[in-house]
């Protein structure tokens, strides 16, 4: 692998945790959505270089499958849940910005240290890979605890599988079926999500996950 | 002979969606619950098949031998007296209203891609195949859960829906891990997610992926064993949604979930220098065993006292596998069949007792023994089984958890036999104000179908008292390749 080649794959996934650095500090649901959009792009970009420099063409699909879903399909229809919800105001964020940038050095720090100390041997390019994604899931999963709307929940959920994406793509040769499977869970995962949010509303006039914390059965 | 073993996975696979489609299809409700019976029987005979044929040469999709068949035939059994129970219950719902006649329509395909999630699960030999087939059994049940569409169940089916996606999303990272690490050793490919392929060569993958491989792994289906301290869905999701999805949810989903966490476990075993996975195993099942016997106290609501009831019995098993060994396996092993068995039935009988009493708050049900002495005492039957009570068949397998772990790590058996103590006190004390005393609440008679309960009952019961020789060695070689 020359120079240029794993430079361009080590700058999009590098690019891919920026953007997920930008979705921690977001307090407003439209400039999220615009966010994650723009980690669909990255990572549909990483995607397809990978496609290129492996030399396998079935990850154009998944490329494809990224930008056209996750980059347009998923925002614009997010964009009139929440039209239609008039929830266009800011996010509740649970925690306020600075701790949470913090929590995130952390586990971007966490995950280096962990993967490049196991992955010795691996591809230097899907090593890297692997690191980037665990900080990709780590930060998602960040942004879905520090967030009560349930809009920006399924937000942080999506970033997280764009993780995943991106290391079964770095994992050389891994079989299609994993691939299909990932992109065709996260079609499954929007509908199922778009069922609850209108059902959610329906009853309760609020997407705030934290509204539905009133009943625990148990502490009344 | 081959053709014919063939065509007994092929219709545990083809079966179920078949005939999902078709009750899909069908708008009366009544030919419906008749026909997911008569589909979960066929189900069944086409796994109890699986004995008598000739098995096929594992393939780069699935695979049977000893261990999974155990799964399988344990799923489609409770699977078909959950779905005759399942009619009977329903008929209850559309009466009163809580549920009409289109819900019935999705419900009925809903159970059947489950069943057809589960069953694809047990036989994939393709780890990623294995992810998809669990992923699948998840989300048709968080739609049912969901089923009812009041505050409560969607807010369980939300939270279930999260968690478990997070869970999954893990246990996909770990996957992905171990397709790296099989992956100089094996090749590139499909080959490389083989299980029966991956199993050969264990031994030269690097060990330190492997590891963190397993940690995510764990954490991952562990999320939806219901281990402590991410159950928070289970108690939820059990409460709200409709009581045959409780009885298969505790019966039969959480064993899915262990039974990839196994397959993974004894893919660790065949590395030597990999992490022993037990200690990580052990310290789960205890946290959540003792973690949900402190829980049971508290409770007031009877479905979510048996859900965590089920943490705890999921938390016993874990420990039992974690453990190791031919004994501790064994013991393990006859426990989740035990407790698949015993929780379904309970679920059965709280089902109807929740239905006539038109509550699920313990304080509003008392002497059901007098009111309704058939439910009363299955209750009755089931709490004394499940609290591991002589000579019910828990207390068999606990016994030889408990033995076992004595004779090897006695400082285990401590926390161990405490845990067991505080949930068999809990379910007694909240037993006895069920089952006796003063009634209270509706006394109206039940339609209520007895032959599911009992037969899980008096299986449990036999299983107590004799365990039949063929089974005892079946289950000692499964024993044995667990490791």
């Amino acid at each position: 692998m020359n120079g240029l080649t794993f430079d361009i794959a080590h700058l999009l996934a590098g690019g891919l945790v920026l953007v997920s650095f930008m979705m921690l500090y977001q307090d407003r649901l439209f400039a999220l959505i615009n966010v994650f959009a723009l980690h669909a792009v990255v990572l549909a970009l990483s995607v397809a270089w990978q496609a290129y420099v492996q030399d396998a063409h079935h990850l154009y699909v998944t490329a494809a499958i990224a930008l056209v879903f996750k980059a347009i399909v998923i925002p614009v229809g997010l964009h009139r849940i929440i039209q239609r919800l008039g929830i266009h105001r800011d996010i509740e964020t649970a925690v306020g910005i600075g701790p949470t940038m913090l929590a995130g050095i952390g586990l971007v720090t966490l995950s280096m240290v962990l993967m490049l100390r196991v992955t010795p041997d691996a591809d230097p390019l899907a090593r890297e890979d692997l690191a980037f994604a665990l900080s990709i899931i780590l930060l998602g999963l960040l942004v879905m605890v520090t967030r009560r709307n349930a809009v920006s929940q399924v937000v942080g959920f999506m970033s997280l599988e764009n993780g995943l994406v991106l290391a079964a793509t770095g994992a050389k040769g891994m079989p299609l079926v994993v691939e299909i499977s990932v992109a065709f869970s996260i079609l499954i995962a929007f509908i199922v999500i778009g069922v609850f949010l209108f059902r959610i509303r329906e009853r309760f006039d609020s997407v705030d996950v934290g509204a539905l914390d009133d009943y625990r059965g148990e502490r009344r | 002979m081959t053709a014919f073993s063939f065509d007994a996975v092929a219709a545990i696979l083809l079966i179920p969606p078949l005939a999902a489609a078709l009750m899909a299809a069908l708008p009366n409700y009544k030919v419906t619950a008749r026909l997911n019976v008569v589909a979960s029987l066929l189900t069944l005979l086409a796994a109890l098949s699986l004995f008598v044929t000739d098995r096929p040469q594992p393939g780069q999709y699935l695979l049977v031998d000893d261990l999974n068949i155990v799964f399988i035939v344990l799923n489609t059994f409770v699977g078909f007296t959950t779905s005759i129970f399942s009619a009977t219950y329903i008929a209850h719902e559309l009466e009163t209203g809580r549920l009409t006649a289109p819900n019935l329509r999705f419900y009925h395909a809903m159970y059947q891609i489950m069943m057809f999630g589960m069953n694809l699960a047990f036989v994939s030999n393709n780890i990623g195949l294995m992810w998809v087939a669990v992923e699948l059994a998840t989300l048709t049940t968080v739609l049912m859960v969901g089923i009812y569409r009041t505050h409560e169940a969607l807010e369980a089916a939300w939270k279930y829906f999260i968690l478990g996606s997070v869970g999954i999303a893990l246990a996909l990272f770990g996957t992905i891990l171990v397709y790296m690490a099989a992956q100089p050793v094996v090749g590139e490919g499909t080959n490389a997610m083989v299980w029966t392929v991956l199993i050969e060569q264990a031994a030269r993958f690097d060990p330190a992926l492997l590891n963190v491989a397993f940690v995510f792994l764990l954490l991952g289906y562990g999320t939806k064993v219901g281990l402590a301290p991410l159950h928070a869905w289970l108690p939820d999701a059990h409460a709200e949604g409709p009581t045959p999805i409780s009885a298969v949810l505790s019966g039969l989903l959480l064993n899915v979930a262990l039974y990839a966490v196994l397959r993974f476990k004894m893919l660790l075993a065949a590395s030597p220098q990999a992490i022993a996975p037990g200690p990580l195993m052990i310290a789960m099942g205890l946290t959540s065993l003792i973690f949900a016997a402190f829980m049971l106290y508290r409770r007031r609501d009877i479905k979510r006292l048996f859900a965590y009831s089920s943490i705890e019995h999921m938390g016993i098993i874990v420990f039992a596998f974690g453990m190791g060994g031919p004994l501790a396996n064994f013991a393990g092993l006859l426990h989740m069949v035990m407790h698949s068995l015993t929780k379904s039935a309970i679920f059965f009988a709280v089902g109807h007792i929740a239905q006539v009493k038109g509550t699920q708050k313990i304080d509003d049900i008392k002497g059901l023994t007098e009111t309704h002495p058939g439910l009363g005492w299955a209750l009755v039957i089931g709490v004394v089984a499940i609290a591991g009570l002589p000579p019910l068949g828990i207390f068999m397998s606990e016994f030889l958890i408990v033995s076992s772990t004595f004779a090897r790590q006695p400082l285990l058996a401590i926390p161990l036999v405490f845990g067991l103590l505080l949930a068999f006190g809990a379910l007694l004390l909240r037993l006895t104000g069920v089952a006796f005393g003063e009634p209270r609440g509706s006394t109206a008679p039940v339609e209520a179908s007895y032959v599911p309960m009992y037969s899980h009952l008096a299986l449990v019961f036999a299983a107590g008292i004799y365990l039949p020789a063929p089974l005892v060695a079946w289950f000692q070689h499964v024993a044995t390749i667990l490791g």
